[in-house]
């Protein structure tokens, strides 16, 4: 009963403060001083430290670069690998401001080519090619034979007009005007409820049931077979997606860089993106 | 000695407000300088091409004819349900205000998902909504819909605070002077929460101004029909970031010059409605 008014006394307001502080400091001081857990003492010469990689990839490389992973830290022990999957306008974003990115892979040449001028990047290189096709929701399958049928679909979603699977509809749409019919674009566009903002905002509207139809990559297609009907698009009609990577200027890890870049255009990386779907980078286009 | 100990004590207090006001300052630093950089990153001529921007005019004008109608149903609906949560007690109640917070917490794409499973064309109520085959997802009033399900929770949380503040003896006389529930509600409840409801109302309005993900999932991005100010700012951003950058200058210009007109407007109702004793007599003398 006593204690109680000399403590708040002698503990006035500001001098509790600076005591808070002051046991923060001192805890830690200690944590510091508290001695590191040593590593068990190796019989073996310590391995070479181990590094994380870092890549930039484009959302649509998610499954591919993953099963690409398993295999790569089968035969570099030393390294991790992060990623980071976004669209390719982001990823180039976050590279313009510095992220600590080793790899950057793109879906579209154009984000590459303008970070490669801005000397942000290293010399990319064609590793996948990418089709786009038209997703049709289970209930509207039946009604779409062909390509050119879309025009028939009253929901349809694309990707915005400077999303790359957008930017290759709009191309897709104008050689359907050219060939199919003069007024093919127009009659889509006017269908058209959304303009997503990446490729997978367009498969999830039609996986959903949301929209009738929409135009993704094949490999997005793939990944959700079972839930969707697949148009393929006439290849005299199609635009090829190509997807370019690159080291990141100023990698603190450029070896390990190259040799990931390496993989994934060597044979057994080759292997497994076309198990997703993706084409290789040169040959003739799927009939 | 008194008036070197008064002159101390002055110090002392100054000292403390002083440390108080430069804790407080780093966080008023941390919250002040992104919105700096966002300024400084833009130069007068970007913003002026922001202005231009196509994207701009159609979209303001959506955002701010959405945001007013998702702002009146939440007030409409919010006010009576915190009125009711702050004035019932029991373990139903306190479940039904935990409901009412869970749509703070879910991440907005999450939420755009759950709308999509509820009031989508393959959702929980799509027997019942839609027996012709049409469905409320990307048109505009899918917009206000994802507006309100983010936002309401704020004004609510605001109100029913404000409501549990009010001194509940002045409720128990006005019931005793004989005024009917509503009229107690109506002449007593909403004057003097009337600054807690302000404060909610403008919180949510905020929030709604800025809601993005829920937006894109469930009202998709069309010009002119689902396409709000930041699913504007995003689709600039897949183009040309300094665009983007001009664009959320004027979604922050729009919001400050919101904010000081609705608190001018209000600087002096609130003030008047707590003091005035002709809310609390108004009812006595009813009939």
């Amino acid at each position: 009963m006593i204690m109680t008014p000399r403590l708040s006394t002698r503990f006035s307001p500001l001098r509790r403060l600076w005591l808070c502080a002051a046991l923060v400091l001192l805890a830690s001081c200690q944590q510091k001083e508290a001695p590191a857990p040593t590593p068990a003492p190796a019989a073996a010469p310590a391995p070479a430290a181990r590094q994380t990689l870092t890549i930039f990839a484009a959302a649509s490389l998610r499954d591919a670069f993953g099963s690409l992973r398993d295999e790569f830290i089968k035969t570099h022990t030393d390294v991790d690998i992060a990623f980071n999957f976004a669209g390719s306008q982001d990823l180039r974003t976050q590279i313009e401001h510095a992220a600590p990115a080793d790899v950057f892979a793109s879906a579209d040449k154009k984000n590459m080519n303008e970070l490669q001028q801005a000397s942000k990047v290293g010399a990319p290189a064609v590793f996948a090619r990418n089709e786009p096709v038209v997703v049709v929701a289970q209930e509207s399958a039946a009604s779409v034979a062909s390509f050119a049928d879309l025009p028939k679909l009253k929901r349809i979603v694309i990707g915005g007009p400077d999303v790359p699977i957008g930017r290759y509809t709009g191309q897709i749409l104008d050689n359907a005007s050219k060939s199919l019919a003069a007024d093919f674009r127009q009659r889509v566009e006017a269908n058209v409820v959304s303009r997503e903002l990446d490729v997978r905002q367009v498969l999830n509207k039609v996986v959903l049931g949301e929209a009738n139809a929409g135009v993704v990559y094949r490999t997005d297609a793939n990944s959700a077979k079972h839930k969707v009907g697949i148009v393929t698009i006439p290849p005299e009609l199609n635009v090829i997606a190509e997807y370019p990577i690159a080291i990141v200027s100023g990698s603190t890890h450029a070896e390990a860089a190259a040799e990931w870049v390496k993989f994934v255009l060597s044979l057994a990386g080759q292997a497994l993106l076309q198990q997703a779907g993706f084409i290789a980078p040169a040959g003739p286009p799927p009939t | 000695m008194t008036s070197t100990g008064e002159q101390r004590l002055a110090r002392r207090q100054q000292l403390q407000r002083a440390l108080l006001g430069a804790v407080g300052g780093l966080l008023l630093l941390f919250l002040a300088l992104p919105v700096l950089g966002l300024v400084a990153g833009t130069s007068w001529a970007d913003f002026r091409a922001g202005l231009a921007h196509p994207l701009v005019w159609p979209a303001l004008r959506l955002s701010l004819l959405t945001t007013l109608v998702s702002l009146v149903v939440t007030v409409a609906l919010g006010t009576p349900l915190s009125w009711t949560l702050a004035h019932t007690r029991g373990r139903w109640a306190r479940a039904a205000e935990t409901l009412v917070q869970l749509p703070i917490v879910i991440p907005p794409a999450v939420a755009g998902i759950a709308m999509l499973l509820a009031f989508g064309r393959r959702g929980l109520l799509a027997g019942w909504l839609y027996p012709e085959g049409w469905s409320v997802t990307f048109t505009t009033s899918a917009v206000v819909l994802a507006q309100i399900f983010v936002s309401a929770p704020f004004f609510v949380q605001a109100a029913v605070s404000a409501f549990r503040r009010i001194e509940p003896n002045l409720l128990i006389v006005a019931r005793t002077f004989g005024a009917s529930p509503w009229r107690v509600f109506l002449r007593v409840g909403l004057p003097l929460a009337a600054p807690g409801l302000a404060a909610g109302a403008i919180l949510s309005w905020a929030r709604a101004l800025g809601e993005f993900g829920a937006t894109l999932m469930f009202a998709g991005n069309l010009e002119g029909r689902t396409q709000t100010l930041p699913l504007a700012i995003y689709t600039a951003l897949e183009a040309d970031l300094r665009a983007a950058q001009a664009l959320s200058i004027v979604l922050m210009a729009v919001a400050v010059a919101l904010l000081l007109g609705v608190r001018a407007a209000l600087g002096t109702a609130p003030s008047r409605a707590v003091s005035s004793s002709r809310a609390v007599s108004v009812p006595a003398g009813g009939p």
